[in-house]
C-alpha cells in the first residue's frame, strides 16, 4: 500500500469524525440551509472535473469531461446561492434593524 | 497525483475552510458567514487547480467555456426560483454534482490504456464513484419531479418492485467486482452506470412526496461519498475531505431530519413495500359537518382574545400569505394581543420551510417558536390560527396507533381554546388522511385562500 494511499485513507477517517462533528448541534430550522450549503461544498468536485477536461483525449472523453465540467459548476454556483437566499432572511431583526429596512 | 508540497497546503486551507464554514452553517447568528467561508474554501480550491492544468490549449478552451456556461446556469436558476421551490431546486443541485462525479471517474477510467492494467485502489474507487453518484444524479431528478409535481407524490409501488430492485443491486455488485477484477473492460462500466441509474429511480420511486426531504439529504450525502470517492480516484485531498465531510455530515443530518418527523428512516425509505400501508379514509366521508364562519366573526374573536398562536402550513406558502400574516399578526399586537408563530419541524415542504417564508415577511425571528417551546402555550391559548396547515396538528398521532402519522410529535393546537382553521377545502393534507379537529365543536372553518382570508381578517380586526 503505497504511503499516499495510506495518507489518503487517513485524512478520510479523519473527515468522517469531523463531518458527524462539526454538524453536531445544528438546530432544526437551520436543517435546510445546512443541508443546501454542504450541497454546495460537494460541488468541489470541479476541482477533479477539470482535472479531467484538461488532460481528456480523444472526443469521448472531451465530450464527458465538458459535460461533466458544466454539471460540477452548476452544482457550486446554484448550491452556494441558494444557501444564501435562505440564509438572508434569518437575520435576527431587531427594532431598529426593522425600521432601517422600511 | 502525487502534488507538490504547495498545491497540497492550498488545498488544506480550502479544507479547512469548509470544515469551519459547515460548523458555523449550525448555528443561526454564523451561518451567513459560514456559507461565505465555504465558497472562500471552494474559490481557494479552484485557483489552486488552475496551474496544474497544463495540457492541450483546445481543452483548456473548452473547459473554460464549459464553466461559463455553468456559472449563469447555475447562478440564474437559483435566483429565479420562488421560495416554495427550493426543495426541488436543492435536488436538482445535488443530482447534477452526482452525475459529474460518476462521469469524473468514468473519463479517469477510460483514460488507462486498452491492456493496462488498472490498479485495486483505481477500480474500486470508479466503481463506487459511478454507482453512488449515478444513483444520487437519478434519484435527486424523481426527487425533483415529485416535488415540482409533475408526477404524483404518493408512493409508486407495482408489483415485483422488491425483487425487481433487489436484481438490479445484486448485478451492480457482480459487475462492480467483475470490474475490479479485471474481468471486463469499459463496457462493463457503461453497463453498471446504466444499472446505478435505474437503481436511483427505483429507490426513490416508492418514497412519498412528503418524505422527499430526507430522501434529498440523504442523496446529498450520497453525491459527498461519490465525490471523496473520485478523490482516491484522481488522487486529490480536497474532493477527499469534502466529500466525506459532506458524506458524513449529510449522513447525520438525514438521522436527525427523520427523527424530526417521527419516523423512522427504515420505515420511510422502505415503508410503501408492504409492511407499512396508508390505511386511509382519505377523504372525509362528507356525512361529517363542519363549523364555518365569517372573516368578520373570527376577526372580532382574535381582536379580543390575549393570546393567539399561529400555525402556518404548505397553504400558507402556495398562496404566498406571509406578508398578510404578518399584517395580521400586527394589527393583532397593536389591540394587545400576544401573537407567536408555532412551527413543526416538518411544516410545509422540509424542515425550515415556514421559518425562511416568515422571515422573508419580515416577521421577527423571536416570534418564530419551535414545537418544544410552544407547545405547552397552546392550553393558554384563545386561539389557535391554523393557516394552511393540517397534518401537523392531526390529534390522531396520539389517538390512533393504525394512522400514518401515529407517533409523530405534533402542535397541541387542540388544546387552545378555540381553534381556526384557515384551508381552501376539505381536502385531507399532505399524509392523506383525516382529520378530526376539523370537526371539533370549538373549530370554526375559515375557507379560501390563505392570503385573501388573512387580508379580510386584518380589515376585520381592526374594525372590530
Amino acid at each position: 500500500m503505497s504511503s499516499q494511499l495510506v495518507s489518503e485513507i487517513s485524512i478520510f477517517v479523519l473527515a468522517v469524525f469531523l463531518g458527524f462533528e462539526v454538524i453536531s448541534k445544528v438546530p432544526t430550522i437551520l436543517h435546510t440551509p445546512l443541508m443546501s450549503g454542504s450541497n454546495a461544498i460537494h460541488g468541489v468536485i470541479l476541482v477533479g472535473a477539470m482535472v479531467i477536461m484538461a488532460g481528456a483525449h480523444g472526443p469521448l472523453q472531451v465530450v464527458i469531461g465538458f459535460l461533466a465540467v458544466v454539471l460540477a459548476t452548476i452544482n457550486v454556483v446554484g448550491g452556494y446561492v441558494v444557501t444564501d437566499r435562505m440564509l438572508e432572511m434569518f437575520k435576527s431583526r431587531t427594532p431598529s434593524d426593522r425600521a432601517s429596512r422600511e | 497525483m502525487n502534488l507538490p508540497a504547495g498545491i497540497t497546503l492550498l488545498y488544506l486551507l480550502a479544507a479547512v475552510l469548509f470544515i469551519f464554514g459547515l460548523h458555523q452553517l449550525s448555528s443561526p447568528r454564523h451561518a451567513r458567514s459560514g456559507n461565505l467561508l465555504a465558497a472562500l474554501g471552494m474559490l481557494i480550491a479552484f485557483g489552486t487547480t488552475i496551474p496544474e492544468l497544463h495540457h492541450s490549449s483546445l481543452n483548456l478552451v473548452l473547459l473554460a467555456v464549459a464553466i461559463l456556461i455553468g456559472i449563469p446556469a447555475g447562478a440564474i436558476a437559483a435566483r429565479r426560483v420562488k421560495i416554495t421551490a427550493i426543495p426541488q431546486m436543492v435536488a436538482s443541485f445535488n443530482g447534477v454534482g452526482g452525475g459529474a462525479a460518476a462521469l469524473v471517474a468514468i473519463v479517469e477510467f477510460l483514460r488507462v490504456p486498452a491492456g493496462g492494467t488498472v490498479s485495486l485502489v483505481l477500480s474500486v474507487s470508479v466503481v463506487f464513484a459511478v454507482v453512488i453518484g449515478a444513483v444520487s444524479f437519478a434519484g435527486s431528478g424523481i426527487a425533483f419531479t415529485k416535488l415540482q409535481e409533475m408526477m404524483r407524490g404518493t408512493p409508486i409501488t407495482y408489483p415485483g418492485q422488491q425483487p425487481v430492485n433487489a436484481v438490479v443491486a445484486i448485478a451492480i455488485v457482480i459487475l462492480g467486482v467483475l470490474l475490479v477484477v479485471g474481468g471486463i473492460g469499459a463496457a462493463g462500466l457503461w453497463l453498471l452506470l446504466l444499472l446505478a441509474l435505474i437503481l436511483g429511480v427505483a429507490f426513490v420511486l416508492p418514497i412519498g412526496g412528503a418524505d422527499m426531504p430526507v430522501v434529498i439529504s440523504l442523496l446529498n450525502a450520497f453525491t459527498g461519498l461519490a465525490v471523496a470517492g473520485d478523490g482516491f480516484v484522481v488522487g486529490n485531498p480536497v474532493l477527499i475531505v469534502g466529500g466525506t465531510l459532506v458524506g458524513a455530515s449529510g449522513t447525520f443530518l438525514t438521522k436527525m431530519m427523520s427523527d424530526a418527523m417521527g419516523r423512522s428512516l427504515n420505515n420511510l425509505l422502505f415503508g410503501a413495500f408492504g409492511k407499512i400501508q396508508v390505511s386511509a379514509s382519505a377523504t372525509g366521508d362528507g356525512q361529517r359537518s363542519v363549523r364555518s364562519g365569517s372573516a368578520e366573526d373570527i376577526g372580532t374573536l382574535l381582536a379580543y382574545s390575549q393570546r393567539v398562536i399561529i400555525v402556518p402550513g404548505y397553504g400558507l406558502a402556495v398562496a404566498q400569505g406571509q406578508h398578510a400574516a404578518r399584517d395580521l399578526a400586527e394589527a393583532l399586537e397593536k389591540r394587545g394581543v400576544t401573537v407567536d408563530y408555532a412551527i413543526h419541524p416538518v411544516a410545509g415542504r422540509m424542515p425550515g420551510h415556514m421559518n425562511v417564508l416568515l422571515a422573508e415577511a419580515n416577521v421577527p425571528y423571536e416570534q418564530l417558536k419551535d414545537m418544544d417551546e410552544i407547545n405547552d402555550a397552546f392550553r393558554s391559548a384563545d386561539v389557535a390560527l391554523v393557516v394552511g396547515a393540517n397534518d401537523v396538528v392531526n390529534p390522531a398521532a396520539h389517538t390512533t396507533p393504525g394512522s400514518p402519522i401515529y407517533g409523530m410529535p405534533i402542535l397541541n393546537a387542540d388544546q387552545a381554546k378555540n381553534v381556526v382553521f384557515m384551508k381552501r377545502s376539505m381536502r385531507p393534507g399532505f399524509a392523506g388522511i383525516d382529520n378530526d379537529l376539523l370537526y371539533d365543536p370549538k373549530t370554526i372553518m375559515l375557507f379560501g385562500d390563505a392570503k385573501d382570508s388573512l387580508t379580510q381578517l386584518v380589515a376585520a380586526v381592526k374594525a372590530a
